[in-house]
């Protein structure tokens, strides 16, 4: 039985006589001697991980103006700032986005900046008050110039992730990446054998008031991230850290296109080896780590599962998917992960970071609950049209218009001889027609790839497709391709308008 | 070294490749085609020294010839080494080192610009497209 104190610890660090590796080196000394031999052999062990932490963020103190104002709305760089509490205090989240530059740049950009030390243009305004007389204020300023720049993250380092692909026939943009069709690849994110909560899942060293490595700098773990889900083996950790002493080599932003902007950063947790216990949770490997590779074609919460796989196979290059080797990305990086652990080694080392007790662990057992909804979810089949008038290929342009005429119906669905779906003719379309002349049939002038939906589709999903596709109304078929319903923008707006 | 061609659609239909091989005798290495109603484009290898012969033989049959001659660039300030980009590229131009660094083979690019989207920092980028 081997059992050290956090006290022992940090005079072997103060002393220079600390034993530190990495969880990647403690894989093979653990294998080589043993828990108990590892334990007695290895202080502290140090992880790391790099990649995208949506949920990140910096609380900004600017000092006050004069005369004062009390902040109603603030935006830097046009990326607005939440400063709903005192006067002159905002927090900038990573994903907000610029009013001006749209997607390509967002609050994780205002944060790099300042670390790298530029400027950045403040824009407040105010209704103004007796104590806080100034209504809009407009300045630029440094890193240098605020109280305080507190990087505070409600949920970062995930214990481990999903894998993201795509059953769908086309690509998708997603915050795990663009998805290629038909499986066309896999991505994935965390740091595996490295990941600082999979090295000490029951957290028996993590909790609020652990030091850490964050941003290039020491931090604090200051609880439980939120939507923690220790259950499943998603927990998370909420942190802060001073972004003053933050590097842009550990916090860099990001944009993944067509979902918006994100923070990638740099974070590591010592582990202290107290017991074996401790020493053979940090021997897990990238082929102990299991997770599920989900199929984001599906727009829902509850993805469905295409297969498990390890970090051990994701970080092969490939896995195998229905009998086919898809080729997998990762989307954090690994050889960053490795520079932090790295690093963090060295600063215990140098005996310049010494590792803490936390005054409270990590809640183990706990699960994230999804969101209570009390509106219900509204389906196409709640909405849609159930009287249809379709026409068929073989009408004449003139029994089109005479049929839009007569029902005030303005997209026609075109059956063919089976009543099956083949194509979708509108006024627009009639007029074109006319107007060049063109007296055919309506197959010769109709829209041969129609954009459907079924009835049991979820309205939120169907509209998101409307607006991709720009259409204004689809028809709803079954599965034989027959129309039994049509569902247009309008009756979805009126459906949000009821309700608002 | 690699060309784009572009057919429109009212040539679509006809063997022009094929005839512009069998005139000039000249191979084509195809390494991408994309066809549909409207246009088709193909992207293949062809021997530098050949390159005018072919160029004059399908442009006589109506199609647009492009040199694809700057591949994609990298900028290895921006790249944090994800390896973001290696699941999408059709040519594996990407590939990750025993050490995780990223190593890229731009001679092998042909340019479809799918990593440019995909790279979340910015670090890769086409001359033509962004
Ligand atoms: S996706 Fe971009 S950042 Fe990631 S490895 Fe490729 S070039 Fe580098
Ligand atoms: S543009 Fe990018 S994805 Fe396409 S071939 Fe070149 S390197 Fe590969």
């Amino acid at each position: 039985m081997v059992k050290k104190t956090i006290h022992e610890i940090n005079s072997r660090i103060r002393d220079g006589s600390v034993s530190v590796v990495t969880a990647e080196e403690m894989v093979h000394i653990v294998g080589e001697l043993g828990a108990e031999g590892a334990a007695k052999e290895v202080d502290v062990v140090t992880t790391g991980t790099f990649g995208a932490m949506c949920s990140s963020g910096v609380w900004l103190n600017f000092g006050h103006s004069e005369p004062p104002i009390k902040m109603q709305k603030v935006f830097l760089n046009d990326v607005e700032a939440y400063t709903g509490v005192a006067a002159v205090d905002a927090f900038i989240g990573a994903t907000q986005i610029s009013e001006t530059l749209g997607m390509d740049y967002g609050g994780a950009h205002v944060i790099e900046d300042l670390i790298r030390g530029k400027s950045v243009n403040l824009h407040a305004i105010s209704h103004g008050t007796d104590c806080y007389p100034r209504k809009v204020l407009d300045t630029t300023l440094t890193l240098e110039d605020m109280n305080q720049a507190i990087m505070m993250n409600p949920r970062n380092a995930y214990q481990k992730y999903n894998a993201a692909t795509n059953s769908t026939k086309s690509t998708i943009h997603t915050y795990m990446g663009s998805l290629l069709p038909s499986f066309g690849n896999v991505t994935y994110s965390g740091a595996g054998v490295l990941s600082p909560l999979s090295n000490d899942p029951d957290y028996m060293t993590i909790g609020t008031g652990t030091r850490i490595f964050l941003g290039g700098t020491q931090g604090y773990i200051t609880g439980q991230g939120t939507q923690h889900s220790s259950g499943g083996g998603f927990g998370t950790m909420m942190v802060q850290g001073d972004l003053k002493n933050m590097s842009p080599d550990y916090v860099r932003a990001a944009n993944f296109a067509g979902y918006g902007t994100s923070l990638y950063l740099g974070m590591g947790v010592p582990i202290p080896i107290l017991n074996e216990q401790i020493a053979q949770a940090t021997a897990v490997t990238d082929a102990d780590i299991t997770t599920n590779i989900l199929d984001y074609g599906v727009p829902s919460r509850d993805r469905p599962a295409v297969r498990q796989v390890t970090y051990a196979e994701l970080r092969s290059g490939s896995v195998e998917i229905d009998g086919r080797d898809v080729p997998t990305s990762s989307m954090s990086s690994f050889k960053k992960s490795r520079m932090i652990a790295s690093e963090l080694k060295e600063w215990i080392a140098r005996g310049d970071f010494f590792v803490s007790m936390p005054a409270e662990r990590l809640p183990k057992d706990v699960s994230a609950r999804p969101m209570k909804q009390t509106e219900g979810i509204a389906l196409v089949s709640d909405i849609m049209a159930v009287s249809v008038v379709t026409i068929g290929m073989g009408a004449s342009i003139y029994d089109a218009a005479k049929t839009i005429m007569d029902t005030d119906f303005n997209h026609l669905p075109v059956v063919d001889e089976n009543e099956c779906l083949v194509g979708i003719i509108t006024a627009w379309d009639i007029s074109k027609a006319v107007s060049q002349n063109k007296f055919d049939l309506v197959e010769d002038i109709m829209t041969r790839k129609v954009i459907t939906s079924s009835a049991d589709e979820r309205v939120a999903v169907v509209a998101r497709r409307m607006d991709q596709d720009s259409v204004s109304a689809m028809p709803v078929i079954n599965k034989g391709r027959r129309v039994i319903g049509m569902i247009t923008s309008d009756d979805i707006s009126k459906l949000y308008a009821r309700r608002s | 070294m690699k060309i784009k061609i572009n057919i429109s659609s009212d040539i679509l239909t006809k063997p022009i490749m094929a005839e512009a091989i069998l005139e000039t005798g000249v191979l084509l290495n195809i390494s991408q085609a994309h066809f549909d109603r409207s246009h088709g484009e193909v992207v293949a290898d062809v021997e530098k020294d050949k390159f005018e012969l072919m160029c004059k033989a399908l442009m006589d049959r109506g199609a647009k010839v492009t040199k694809l001659d700057t591949p994609i660039r990298w900028d290895e300030n921006e790249c944090v080494e994800c390896s973001a980009c290696i699941s999408v590229c059709p040519t594996k131009v990407f590939a990750l080192a025993d050490d995780f660094s990223l190593e890229v083979d731009e001679t092998k690019c042909i340019q479809c610009a799918t990593c440019v989207d995909m790279c979340p920092h910015n670090a890769l980028s086409l001359e033509n497209n962004k």
